[in-house]
């Protein structure tokens, strides 16, 4: 059980947040210009690293905000956290 | 009979009060202080119960947690018995029933015992090997295997006793009150840190708490003494919160443990009344010390489980701590030190020792040299070939180790005992460490495995990590808990600690016999029967991994987890392939450490409590008329209200009836209601919705479709445009809070740039939805001022009115074809509103409705349940909702997906109607529809989504998706059930009023 520290509220149970998978697919700002590889590519493509993993949690029983998480999947560590819009930290 | 087994032991065992209990039909006696296992060794019993496959008998074996033989079943309650039960673990209460397990008649006389000569014909695998072939003939086996399976009996009628779970946080978590653990739990204190002890024993001390030699000794005073003096500071210690009785069973990532503690299960039975039976502790420490401690490894040898073989530190707490002898002629073997402080505790409480059997050359510690002093006989470099005695040791039968340690040699000596103490050396309880992803590193001196490297905030201490010897446990625990806390000083720093100091070691996984290993029985499990033949068996055949080595031989797979045996396993598979143990690595330690009842893991949630319920503000209402509930998501709706002992057919054709005739009134106010508000929030509903908002004025509604991305039907409903920047969308009840929070994904990872805030108003607002021909007369009644015509009041539009003091927003929407006004107004006038549309619709026979009756009605004109007609897989152009979908619009969420080459496919399955040949047939919801059913493989072209008898129509209709339906129009097809085979015709989906006219009353 994860501890998570909210940039908007601090620490809290794991059981407060939800996962929202991968960080950093960026809705195609025209996706009819895509066919339908690229589109696909967007949709369905995700990576399974192990290793640092950049990752969107919810404050879903709190705050309700979205955040982005740099967490080590091959022991569940979080190497940070930073804020929507905000760049990945080189780790 | 009447041997004298007690010695007077007045510290922990309050002989003023002696206990009754049951075992096995025979009333025996005891004392407050004993486990059932010394009150029954104490009654000379050492044989509790049968093995698992061979029906050996087998006795008590040793004084903890890891017991893999005495596990009885407690209580002969249909309710409250409790299976497994480890009598080593159980605080003995007066008027305690306990009884032996797999065996049958008795534990004295087991028919299963046969099984034992059958032994070599049930190899490692054997069930794998036999009952393959013929295949068929499974089912006939299965039976036979169940019952043989299986060790005790589950409780068959609810649990009635109370559980409890309770959060707690602390600076230090200290795991284990002995020693290395009551010194770390006062140095963190001493440095102001809050301190939780937990102690799965009902004292704090460990095993030095009942040490009773004159060699050791902490600060000129005898170990146990200067303990008894820590642990009374500790007590009186307000930085500490001590928690006896109480077992951690998991260590999860981020500090986060959960931990079990028995309240009541020491009490006699009446005591326990109205009483907590265990609480969970959901623990959140910021670090945590493991001080568990170690437990001793027994010696592979033949035929080494008889009742009457114990671990030698067992013997010792049953004397010192318990006052009962386990024997009164034994015999040690051993390969270490630890088993001669065994000897001594035998010798100063007058107990028999016959000899010592040492598979070492020699040892001169201090402790040793005392006992070759007291004249104790002691056979240097010799091992037990063989024990005898079926109910209980009797003999044991040494012979002399060659010089390499893997045969024997010279001639049988036979020893006479009646209690044979074992000692392999200690096996560190690192299982909490790697349960935390600890990874351990193998120790080539000790054979055993300690803690090496973890991510978290966390610290081995003591035999937990390795340190034996009460020097090395002591100084190193105040040294590694220094450094841990980041403390320079603490008052134990001038402790001074004398103890006798191991030099000889040696170790033998598998002891050598002077017959073959084919003719031996050397148990390494002993609660499923696994030897070290089945290892040596496994790896012949292939297996290498050691997790595949376990579970083919169910080595460790017991409910002791192999705690005994798992060592000794990895040990024979590294010796027989040559590989070093510490290559080799070591099963999978999972939580719980020990096993934990179902009703401390739920604690609460049982019963009504088991989830949470949400009602409307008209519920009282429904149950004052007789309504049936159904579950919708977590709300409890109206299902259907019968009459007069009506069937549930009966009373839903009456209700949809009435809607269609005159008027019915539903409960609507669990759908989901969002409140948008902001400069973009028409913006936002075009990105969200297929079809165009633009154009809605103020005062309008409009129905929406919801994708995904992959362009698949998510959620649907009515949004009303209530001012120029405000809207009040309505989801599906069951999709609201999924609707909810994919907005908010969007909103705040994608168009961040968009002036839109959401606020979830489903509780805010009660919804009563009045329909039928008379709704507009009863809507008047109510809202006498309110301009209802057609002109003003159109199809699809709002208008705000109050009543009274009470603000209504009523919306001419609906979901039945019917003329139709929901009236929304704040959810506590929410029952108000509802018997005003009750009572203005008496003079019309206004009828409540269901859910039920709502999804025929809806059906009737083909309306789409999202979730019942959809499934996840279906585009709105599968559900022939080509016109919802915009074409003017850019972009919305799933355009993309609507023309990938998967969804362009003309053969997807498609919504259509169904219409039975037979008009009184109907269809089940979720059956298969096929062409041809005698063409095998049958193809399945679709099945049943939505099906109801229609009154209106006279006819059963029913809503399918099949496969290229859009085609199959008029088309026949046939739907097989179990008994018949149902003709249906492939239809429209609107089956009444095609031409919306009944919408206008």
């Amino acid at each position: 059980m994860f501890l998570i520290n909210c940039p908007y509220c601090g620490e809290r149970d794991q059981s407060e947040f939800v996962s929202g998978g991968e960080a950093h697919i960026a809705r195609p700002k025209q996706p009819t210009e895509l066919n339908d590889d690229q589109w696909a590519e967007y949709l369905f493509m995700r990576k399974n690293i192990k290793g640092i993993q950049f990752e969107r949690w919810n404050h879903a029983h709190g705050c309700r905000k979205w955040f982005n998480v740099a967490r080590d999947t091959s022991n569940d560590k979080i190497e940070k956290i930073y804020k929507m819009g905000e760049q990945p930290p080189k780790l | 009979m009447s041997k004298n087994l007690r010695i007077n032991n007045k510290q922990f065992i309050d002989e003023t009060r002696k206990l009754s209990f049951i075992f096995n039909g025979k009333k025996l006696y005891g004392y407050k202080g004993d486990t059932l296992a010394s009150a029954l060794l104490s009654n000379d019993i050492h044989l509790v119960g049968r093995s698992f496959k061979y029906h050996r008998p087998r006795g008590i074996m040793t004084s903890g947690s890891e017991e893999p033989n005495a596990i009885l079943q407690i209580g002969n309650d249909d309710a409250l018995t409790e299976p497994n039960v480890r009598a080593t673990e159980i605080e003995l209460y007066d008027g305690l029933i306990c009884n032996s397990q797999n065996c049958w008649p008795s534990v004295k006389f087991d028919i299963g015992g046969i099984n034992n000569f059958l032994s070599p014909l049930l190899p490692a695998g054997f069930y794998y090997k036999t009952f393959m072939w013929p295949a068929s003939f499974w089912e006939k086996y299965e039976y036979f295997i169940r019952k043989s399976a299986g060790l005790g009996k589950s409780p068959t009628k609810q649990d009635p006793d109370m559980y409890d779970h309770r959060y707690m946080h602390c600076d230090i978590l200290i795991i284990g009150g002995g020693v290395s653990g009551l010194i770390a739990a006062k140095i963190a204190s001493d440095d102001n840190k809050k301190v939780l002890l937990l102690e799965d024993k009902e004292l704090l001390g460990g095993s030095l708490i009942y040490d009773d030699n004159d060699i050791s000794k902490i600060d000129n005073q005898k170990s146990s003494e200067w303990l008894k003096k820590l642990i009374e500071n500790i007590k009186n210690d307000k930085n500490i919160i001590i928690k006896t009785r109480t077992s951690l069973a998991a260590y999860h990532n981020y500090n986060f443990l959960l931990a079990r503690q028995n309240l009541t299960d020491h009490l006699s039975v009446n005591d326990r009344n109205n009483k907590i039976r265990q609480r969970l502790y959901k623990i959140r420490a910021k670090k945590v010390i493991i001080s568990t401690g170690a437990i001793e490894r027994p010696q592979v040898f033949h035929n080494n489980d008889r009742p009457g073989i114990m671990l030698a530190s067992a013997v010792k707490k049953y004397i010192d701590y318990y006052g009962v002898r386990c024997g009164l002629e034994n015999v040690i073997f051993t390969n270490n030190d630890s088993a001669y402080e065994t000897a001594l505790s035998l010798h100063k409480s007058g107990t028999k020792l016959n000899a010592i059997v040492d598979i070492r050359n020699n040892s001169s510690s201090e402790i040793v040299n005392k006992v070759k002093s007291l004249g104790i006989q002691i056979y240097w470099n010799h091992t037990i070939v063989n024990t005898k005695g079926y109910k209980r040791i009797n003999k044991v039968t040494i012979m002399k180790l060659n010089d390499k340690g893997n045969d024997v040699v010279g001639k049988k000596i036979e020893l006479n005992c009646d209690c044979l103490a074992i000692s392999g050396g200690w096996t560190p309880m690192v299982h909490l460490f790697t349960q935390s992803g600890g990874k351990l590193k193998f120790d080539n001196k000790d054979n055993i495995f300690v803690p090496d490297k973890t991510n978290l905030n966390q610290l081995s201490i003591g035999s937990a990590k390795g340190d034996f010897e009460l020097d090395d446990v002591l100084k190193n625990s105040i040294k590694d808990t220094k450094k841990f806390l980041q403390i320079e000083n603490s008052n134990f720093d001038k402790i001074d600690v004398k103890c006798s100091k191991e030099k000889e070691k040696k170790n033998i996984w598998l002891l050598p016999s002077d017959k073959p290993l084919s003719k031996t029985k050397p148990f390494l499990d002993y609660q499923n029967d696994s030897t070290a033949k089945d290892i040596k068996l496994a790896l012949r055949e292939g297996f290498k991994s050691i997790e595949h080595v376990k579970r083919y031989t169910t080595t460790g797979m017991g409910t002791d987890q192999g705690k005994l045996a798992n060592m000794h396993a990895l040990g024979i598979v590294a010796d027989t392939t040559n590989t070093n143990m510490g290559d080799l690595g070591t099963t999978t330690f999972r939580p719980p450490y020990t096993p934990l009842t179902f009703g401390t893991i739920v604690g609460r949630n049982v019963g009504q409590f088991f989830d949470i319920f949400r009602k409307t503000p008209m519920h009282d209402w429904h149950v004052d008329n007789n309504a049936k509930f159904e579950n919708v998501g977590q709300w409890k709706r109206a299902w259907y209200y019968p009459k007069d002992g009506e069937s549930m057919h009966d009373a839903v054709q009456r209700e949809s009836k009435a809607a269609r005739e005159s008027s019915g009134i539903l409960d609507a106010s669990t759908l989901g209601k969002i409140d948008i508000q902001g400069t973009d929030a028409n913006e936002f509903l075009n990105r969200v919705y297929t079809n165009a908002w633009s154009k809605l004025q103020i005062g309008k509604c409009r129905y929406g479709l919801m994708l995904n991305e992959d362009g698949m039907v998510y959620d649907d409903g009515v949004t009303t445009k209530l001012g120029e920047n405000h809207y009040l969308m309505t989801t599906t009840t069951g999709g609201a809070a999924n609707v909810m929070s994919k907005l908010e994904d969007y909103l705040q990872t994608e168009w961040p740039e968009l002036d839109v805030f959401l606020t979830s108003v489903t509780d805010h607002y009660a919804t009563a939805s009045v329909c039928g021909p008379n709704a507009k007369k009863i809507i008047n009644k109510i809202f006498k001022d309110l301009d209802l015509s057609d002109e003003s009041f159109p199809h699809m539009s709002f208008k705000e009115v109050k009543l009274g003091n009470i603000n209504c927003r009523v919306m001419r929407i609906s979901f039945t074809g019917e003329l139709s006004y929901e009236i929304n107004v704040e959810a506590s006038y929410g029952k108000y509103i509802w018997e005003k549309c009750i009572e203005a619709g008496k003079e019309f026979n206004i009828t409540p409705y269901g859910t039920e009756t709502m999804h025929l009605l809806r059906a009737e004109k083909g309306f789409i349940i999202v979730g019942q007609d959809t499934d996840g897989t279906m585009t709105p152009v599968d559900l022939q909702m080509d016109w919802i979908i915009s074409k003017k619009k850019y972009d919305f969420i799933g355009k993309r997906s609507l023309y990938r080459s998967d969804t362009i496919r003309e053969d997807r399955k498609q919504l259509v109607g169904l219409l039975t040949d037979d008009p009184n047939e109907i269809l089940e919801e979720g059956a298969q529809i096929v062409k041809d059913e005698n063409k095998k493989p049958v193809n399945m072209l679709g099945h049943v989504t939505s099906s109801y008898f229609s009154p209106t129509l006279k006819k059963s209709i029913a809503l399918a998706v099949l496969k290229e339906g859009k085609k199959l129009k008029g088309q026949k097809l046939l739907v097989p059930m179990i008994d018949k085979t149902i003709k249906v015709t492939v239809s429209d989906t609107v089956f009444l009023d095609k031409e919306n006219e009944r919408i206008n009353g």
